[in-house]
């Protein structure tokens, strides 16, 4: 019996989501009494599997047929459903990425596995097994009880702290090879902005709404992000009007983040707007009104005009950079 | 081409969250249920797709007499017919076992479902569904186009985006852009109310999980505001105080 982690990978290189679920599953695993597994599917050197092994992997699977060199989530979701039958997995955990909100569903049904998504804590089995997630985008959280023999979780990104140790992991090669039935879908062209940190896995987001007064002041914005190594993000009227695309929309109807710091500017705090972002660990709010919604949600403010602000506030940043 | 889209009555954006007092569900007085907006975006796509191509929108939802309403709204907006499958959803393998029973029944050519509902927001049915038809599936899609039994969807992917193809019957999630939501006229409104709407029965499936109750995020202290004319001040609370730079 084992605790399965699956592990996603990009340029050849182990996200750092997965290192995060590897941690979770060790330490879940400890609880269990029983040895944590990886598995990682499609391009990736055994080299770079290996340093699974500092954060508690005992053993990485690696599905490598050429059929899974790009991402299906059927396919995928059968080689990871088939290593958990070898590997015995009581739990099987994923990071909450975009393409795994695509796959894990469909292994829970192999499995006939309950299954919780975007858990943001480590699950308590003490009687039962039970885990708690976000709810009501934000808004809320759910306690769930599972009761099936075989459990199947995501992690919500940034949920759960990295801890490195050390040793090297075994790695072997597994031969699944997906059906035509279960490859149909064909990747045609992958646009990647690689300078572009990716909003749900972001540590620090610098978002901003209309209080920019138009696209045209975003130049700004980037600034502070990139002095930050921020991600980039917006509000909804922003996307809606078409000034940002509707890939940075944070709130309640776009992405869910929660990231270690949360900058909003010119945000006023619309409920749908906090429900997106409310667990982020610190909050700053800069916004010229002071009545603001927002600042009642916030860790530290500044009431002022952002585009007067803001500027500063980057060269702030980088002084602080050069001197640290 | 016959499309099967799955909605779900869920409350209003602007709604503020409150509990039944053994915290195991939603306290509904005064709460408006509207069609969760990314099953909104998804049903308009599949009316586009469908008044170009020709062919046949069907809706259907797991839920109770109350979710009527949304249904409703759902048949103003333009689908041909709707299936209420008469039952309180207990968790998204039970909600997607209905759905793909009614969709082995009836052949569609494409489920469109929105990516997540905002209320659980668990992003499970549509992949839980396509896995119980075994057929394809695309998610999180802000694109989509059909060109005879073949779909092209964009997808999001970290940081960039993925265009993908895929032979129909497939099931495809829709996210933010992929259609404008329309508002129903007053000929919609009306006709609506003559369109068929069939309630079916549940099929049983074992409980695999539940909620045993939710609760509120803690409020955060009072906000620590810094003069405008001292950013350096923010910057260096946020590394001593919160330590996240």
């Amino acid at each position: 019996m084992s605790v399965l982690v699956y592990v996603e990978h990009s340029e050849g290189k182990i996200k750092k989501s997965s290192f995060e679920a590897t941690t979770y599953g060790k330490d879940l695993s400890v609880m269990l009494n029983l040895p944590c597994v990886a598995v990682a599917i499609g391009n990736i050197s055994a080299e770079e599997l290996k340093l699974l092994g500092a954060y508690g992997a005992s053993k990485v699977v690696h599905c490598n047929s050429p059929e899974l060199s790009s991402f299906s989530a059927q396919s995928y979701a059968g080689a990871v459903a088939s290593v958990a039958a070898e590997e015995k997995a009581k739990v099987v955990l994923l990071s909450a990425s975009f393409s795994v909100k695509g796959m894990a569903p469909r292994v829970a049904v192999k499995l006939q596995a309950g299954f919780a998504d975007g858990v943001i804590s480590m699950a308590d089995v003490s009687s039962g097994f039970k885990v708690r997630k976000g709810a009501f985008s934000g808004k809320a959280f759910a306690n769930i009880s599972m009761y099936s023999d075989i459990k199947v979780i995501t992690i919500s990104p940034n949920s759960y702290k990295i801890l490195k140790g050390e040793g090297s992991a075994e790695v072997v090669i597994n031969s699944y090879k997906p059906g035509a039935e279960e490859n149909k879908v064909k990747v045609k062209e992958t646009i990647r902005a690689t300078d572009k940190i990716s909003l749900p896995e972001a540590e620090i987001v610098v978002s901003a709404g209309r209080g920019m007064k138009g696209p045209e002041n975003w130049g700004m914005i980037e600034d502070l992000a990139a002095s930050l190594g921020a991600a980039l993000a917006c509000s909804k009227p922003v996307a809606d009007a078409g000034w940002r695309p509707h890939s940075e929309h944070v709130g309640q109807t776009g992405v869910t983040i929660s990231p270690n710091l949360y900058i909003a500017i010119g945000i006023s705090g619309a409920i749908q707007h906090l429900a997106g972002v409310s667990s982020s660990k610190t909050i700053v709010v800069i916004n010229k009104d002071p009545e603001a919604p927002f600042f009642k949600a916030a860790d530290f403010g500044i009431v002022g005009d952002a585009l007067e602000i803001v500027p500063k506030l980057t060269d702030a940043v980088k002084r602080f950079k050069a001197a640290h | 081409m016959k499309i099967l889209v799955c909605i779900s009555s869920v409350p209003d954006t602007t709604t503020k969250i409150n509990f039944t007092p053994d915290n195991k569900s939603l306290l509904t007085q005064g709460v408006q249920f509207i069609i969760n907006p990314y099953d909104e975006i998804a049903l308009t796509r599949a009316l586009e797709l469908t008044e170009k191509e020709g062919g046949k929108v069907t809706v259907i939802t797991v839920g109770d007499h109350s979710t009527e309403p949304v249904i409703r709204k759902a048949l103003a907006v333009g689908a041909n017919d709707a299936i209420r499958v008469d039952a309180v959803p207990r968790d998204a393998f039970f909600t997607a076992s209905q759905i793909a029973k009614a969709a082995t029944e009836n052949n569609y050519d494409l489920i469109l479902c929105g990516h997540e509902s905002i209320d659980y927001n668990g992003a499970r049915i549509p992949s839980m569904v396509a896995e119980m038809l075994r057929i394809p599936s695309v998610t999180i899609c802000k694109k989509l186009t059909i060109e005879g039994k073949v779909l092209t969807a964009e997808r999001e992917i970290e940081g960039g985006k993925e265009v993908v193809e895929c032979p129909l019957p497939a099931v495809v999630s829709a996210s933010e852009g992929m259609a404008a939501p329309r508002i129903p006229n007053m000929r919609g409104i009306m006709s609506a109310r003559t369109k068929p709407l069939a309630v079916t029965q549940a099929v049983d499936v074992p409980k695999l999980s539940e909620v045993i109750g939710y609760d509120k995020p803690q409020p955060r202290s009072t906000v620590q505001l810094i003069p405008a004319d001292q950013p350096e001040k923010l910057i260096e609370l946020l590394h001593t105080q919160a330590r996240v730079i």
